[in-house]
């Protein structure tokens, strides 16, 4: 061989500095440092909670979650109006705003409007999404309860019947709560699903129409089964923002600590009692909404576990 | 432009002065072109010079796209495609498609089959289409103990020959196929091509094809298409028509000579 075999192997060597690749290894270092720090931060905030909700945990066992009573006086502590308000309040919200939210997300992701104009409004949903909480608030106390009242009483008078509609509004209530949830998670879910929605392989819309389908059956049939995980990532997304809202919940739910089947009565959240609070509690009074945030925090755990199980059933075929 | 001679058999598609636009940019023009019935007929030519433009005009897949403009006609059957009282999805039940890329659904093998004829409230019993439409498509034997399974674990090949069993579900009139191999191993090409000259028995073809010898063995007409560049753009049209035999061996234009036997672009 007229070429030596040095001079074949010279380009391939290893010419960079040991320091360049130990800046290596150190960035590998870091960067799983930083995502180690995540984990072990959740970690501390569980151990933390549990610690100091054991004094509750220990007096009240599960019966905490079944009861209604929060008495300072007597030291006595269960948290069941918070957990179904909790639960009510945030269905009530995905209850209107999905719907809702997938909708505008379709009209968003067609061609139905010229793209000159759905990227603003594309930008103004997401924009939604910004105001702080405490305008919701404010607004719900201001502006959406005068306009409800007078609604929710003329449902009350036809539908007075129905167990859910059975008590007069007057003012904040569990159903301003779940509105003004719905309008905050609103732009979570519409923003996701139309992600998802437009990520659909533009095949598959051809495939549709090709074999004859409409826009509808198109979109019904073929393009919203496969965002369909992306769609309920969103929803999932948006039922913990509901769940764990607090600001907006407190300021217009009432904070009555009762369980009512009537939309129209007043509740409470586990946020909302957290916040309320929070500010005078002392001793078990601590350990118990100590508790009520493990729960939450269970709460949360299991949506997001029963969205996983959805979303891989869906995904199988 | 020259039309098919010898064989004589009825016109299924007639296109007449077809102009095709993309907003103001002239894509295909002044393409006239007779398929005929129950035949395969390829349309060759250098990328970009409208073949896939002119095939999605036949069953008004070009409708999707907004810019989308056509002057001229298209007749299918003697009525005007472009008509108003024509229903666009009315056509595509009848006027098929199978595309470049196989694009099975994201659901079992069954449910892609059976998604066509759902459409359509079909009476018969679907196990029994299911299992002819694979049969037609030369998969049965591969998928009949897997039916249930998504369409999207099937191999390339599969997937496509897959893609022409929901075409053929439909029981289309004509099957159109833009590059349907362009994405296949050569086994699995052969397999679609054998295919193909079942399938004219029963349905007029009309497939693009960038391989020569694909044209030259499994089509009966070719359409060449070339492309000038004029101060308007790149427009495509068609260059030559003719039966197979006489596009492969005595083609009336250079250009032909040349695209076909591999000296051109
Ligand atoms: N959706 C579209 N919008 C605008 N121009 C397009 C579109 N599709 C194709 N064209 C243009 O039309 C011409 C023909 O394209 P096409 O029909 O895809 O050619 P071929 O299939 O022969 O490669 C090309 O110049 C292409 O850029
Ligand atoms: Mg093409």
């Amino acid at each position: 061989m007229a070429v030596s075999p040095n001079r074949e192997l010279e380009p391939m060597k290893r010419d960079r500095t040991p320091f360049a690749r130990n800046l290596d290894t150190a960035f590998v270092w870091l960067t799983g440092g930083f995502a180690g720090l995540i984990a072990l931060l959740l970690i501390a905030i569980a151990v933390r909670v549990g610690v100091d909700a054991s004094p509750a945990m220990a007096k009240f066992g599960l019966g905490f979650l079944f009861e209604s009573r929060w008495n300072p006086v007597t030291d006595v502590y269960s948290a069941f109006p918070q957990i179904y308000g909790t639960l009510v309040s945030s269905f009530l919200a995905l209850f209107l705003a999905v719907p809702i939210g997938l909708g505008v997300a379709i009209f968003l992701s067609e061609d139905f409007i010229p793209a000159k104009i759905q990227r603003p409004v594309v930008f103004l949903i997401e924009l939604l999404a910004a105001i702080p909480s405490v305008v919701y608030g404010l607004w719900g106390i201001f502006v959406l309860i005068p306009i409800l009242r007078d609604l929710g009483k003329g449902i009350h008078q036809s539908l007075g019947w129905l167990p859910l509609f059975s008590t007069s509004p007057s003012g904040p209530g569990m159903y301003v709560a779940g509105i003004i949830l719905g309008i905050m998670i609103l732009p979570i879910i519409t923003a996701i699903a139309r992600d998802a929605l437009v990520a659909v392989p533009i095949e598959l819309r051809q495939a549709a129409y090709g074999l004859g389908a409409t826009r509808w059956e198109t979109i019904l049939q073929i393009i919203v089964p496969a965002a369909f995980s992306g769609i309920v990532g969103g929803i999932m997304l948006a039922l913990g923002r509901a769940m764990g809202e607090t600001m907006a919940v407190t300021m217009v739910i009432g904070n009555a600590n009762k369980a009512n089947i009537s939309l129209f009565d007043q509740g409470s959240t586990v946020s909302s009692l957290l916040a309320n609070q929070f500010a005078e509690a002392s001793g078990l009074q601590v350990a118990s909404l100590m508790y009520a945030a493990i729960v939450l925090f269970v709460l949360t755990l299991i949506v997001n576990i029963l969205a996983q199980v959805v979303v891989k059933r869906v995904n199988r075929i | 432009m020259a039309t098919s001679t010898g064989v004589s058999t009825s016109t299924i598609i007639s296109s007449k002065d077809a102009n095709i636009y993309y907003g103001n940019f002239l894509a295909v023009r002044d393409v006239t072109i007779d398929i005929p019935k129950n035949s395969i007929t390829a349309f060759i030519g250098p990328s970009g010079c409208g073949k896939s433009t002119v095939l999605r005009c036949f069953n008004r897949l070009n409708d999707l796209i907004t810019s989308f403009k056509m002057r001229g006609s298209i007749h299918y059957h003697g009525q005007d495609l472009y008509s108003p009282e024509i229903d666009p999805v009315a056509v595509r039940r009848q006027i098929g498609m199978v595309f470049q890329k196989p694009n099975p659904f994201p659901k079992s093998i069954y449910d892609n089959i059976a998604f066509g004829p759902r459409l359509v409230k079909y009476r018969g019993n679907m196990d029994e289409l299911v299992e002819r439409s694979l049969r037609g498509a030369a998969l049965w034997d591969e998928v009949k103990d897997k039916l249930r399974e998504s369409g999207l674990a099937l191999s390339g090949g599969q997937q496509q020959r897959l893609c022409i069993a929901r075409a053929i579900a439909m029981q289309p009139d004509v099957i159109l196929m833009d590059e349907p191999c362009a994405a296949l191993d050569p086994i699995s090409t052969l397999k679609v091509e054998d295919l193909l000259q079942e399938l004219k028995e029963k349905y007029t073809i009309v497939i693009v094809t960038h391989n020569m010898q694909q044209a030259s063995r499994a089509s009966d007409y070719t359409a060449f298409f070339n492309v000038e560049q004029t101060e308007r753009g790149r427009t495509g049209y068609i260059a030559e028509c003719d039966r197979t035999e006489v596009i492969f061996q005595n083609p009336q234009q250079q250009a032909t000579q040349a695209y076909v036997s591999g000296r051109f672009g």
